[in-house]
């Protein structure tokens, strides 16, 4: 497998597994707006792997769905931080905030890339991630201002801080850190990062429920 | 024989699936149409990657050009060429008319929320008293605002 379609299996299923955690707060989510909110980001988020993923199967000489749930739990490519199961309220919205940011810092990088589908691409996902990180920076603004809210974000921070970093290549963390530290305003710890590829027991509930109709349906099904 | 011309007249009449008000010429989407004898290539841009009407707008622009004659080829160009200031005057118009607060023009430099929070016009009412009340709405595309004017809550096309 190239370096490329690495790349973008990574990227890739860590927008599927996102997606289909947003998803979760779908008809639960503490009030409408946010229910509202949640479900349409996981639909972005779901796109985007589906772009992906095409440009991943046009290589491979598959498909988009054959990708997204016809392989085993442990071939896929996540970060640890996206497999969490549906996280309490301020965990969701820390774990959003650095997936955002991490994304941001991604996808900038992407932007530049020499190979003018993968820098298309980013581009237009960082279009629609705009409002991602809006949401994330409105809801941290949120929960930083009272004295409840700032306590359970900054445990739920520190929590999934080596998560967050395992979203990143080694040479993209320190600016992860730096916005990081910035917008909580303290030091993070020095921790080591949960490394891609590293499986939590949560991706594997996760994947069957989210093949469950593809399995049970007969081969060759069209939807 | 098929002529461009006849190419666009066709796709204009090509509503978008989920505000059928506008026609996909009006919403920008199709970045190029050129024609060799009977065959149609069309570059089409997407709106939002995870729309679930893209499909849809592609089967609807197909039969369009084969009602006007042409044999047509659809290309999906994923780059970030279409942008919410890809939609015509005339689209803007008729997005006020069904309701929809149009998006407001990108800004040069980064997009922030406190750009969108206040003073754009109730499509209702016209008064610039309205408040954005979710960044997300009913599709990948919409937010939702609220008139304090008529107190009417709107939806307006995202700027992207």
């Amino acid at each position: 497998m190239s370096e490329r379609t690495d790349l973008l299996l990574s990227f890739a299923d860590d927008e599927l597994v996102l997606g289909w955690r947003n998803s979760e707060w779908t008809g639960i989510a503490p009030f409408l707006e946010e229910d509202v909110a949640f479900s349409s980001i996981a639909q972005n988020e779901i796109g985007h792997a589906r772009a992906l993923y095409d440009l991943a199967a046009a290589e491979l000489g598959t498909t988009a769905d054959e990708l997204a749930f016809d392989r085993a739990p442990d071939e896929y490519r996540c970060a640890a931080l996206v497999q969490l199961r549906r996280l309490e309220w301020a965990r969701t919205i820390a774990r959003h905030w650095l997936y955002e940011t991490a994304d941001e810092i991604r996808l900038a990088a992407l932007k530049e890339s020499d190979d003018p589908e993968i820098a298309g691409i980013a581009a237009k996902m960082d279009r629609e991630e705009a409002y991602h990180r809006m949401h994330a920076g409105m809801w941290v603004d949120r929960l930083l201002a009272s004295e409840e809210g700032r306590r359970r974000l900054n445990e739920a921070v520190d929590d999934l801080w080596p998560y967050a970093l395992g979203v990143l290549a080694d040479e993209f963390r320190p600016e992860l850190r730096r916005r990081a530290e910035e917008r909580f305003d303290r030091d993070l710890p020095d921790v080591e990062a949960v490394p891609r590829g590293v499986h939590e027991a949560e991706l594997a509930e996760l994947w069957k429920e989210m093949t469950m109709v593809r399995r049970s349906a007969p081969a060759g099904a069209q939807w | 024989m098929v002529t461009t011309e006849d190419v666009w007249a066709a796709l204009a009449e090509v509503p978008d699936p989920e505000i059928p008000d506008i026609s996909l010429v009006d919403l920008g989407v199709i970045k190029s149409v050129s024609v060799d004898g009977e065959r149609v290539r069309v570059e089409f841009t997407p709106t939002f990657l995870g729309c679930p009407a893209l499909e849809h707008m592609q089967l609807e622009m197909t039969a369009a050009i084969e009602r006007a004659g042409g044999q047509p080829q659809i290309d999906v160009v994923l780059d970030d060429s279409w942008s919410t200031d890809r939609i015509t005057p005339e689209g803007r118009e008729k997005l006020r008319l069904a309701g929809f607060a149009p998006p407001a023009p990108r800004p040069v430099g980064k997009l922030e929320l406190v750009q969108l929070q206040h003073g754009f016009s109730c499509p209702y009412c016209g008064s610039k008293d309205t408040r954005l009340d979710n960044l997300f709405g009913p599709t990948p595309c919409r937010s939702i605002r609220y008139c304090e004017s008529c107190r009417q809550p709107f939806e307006q096309f995202k700027t992207i």
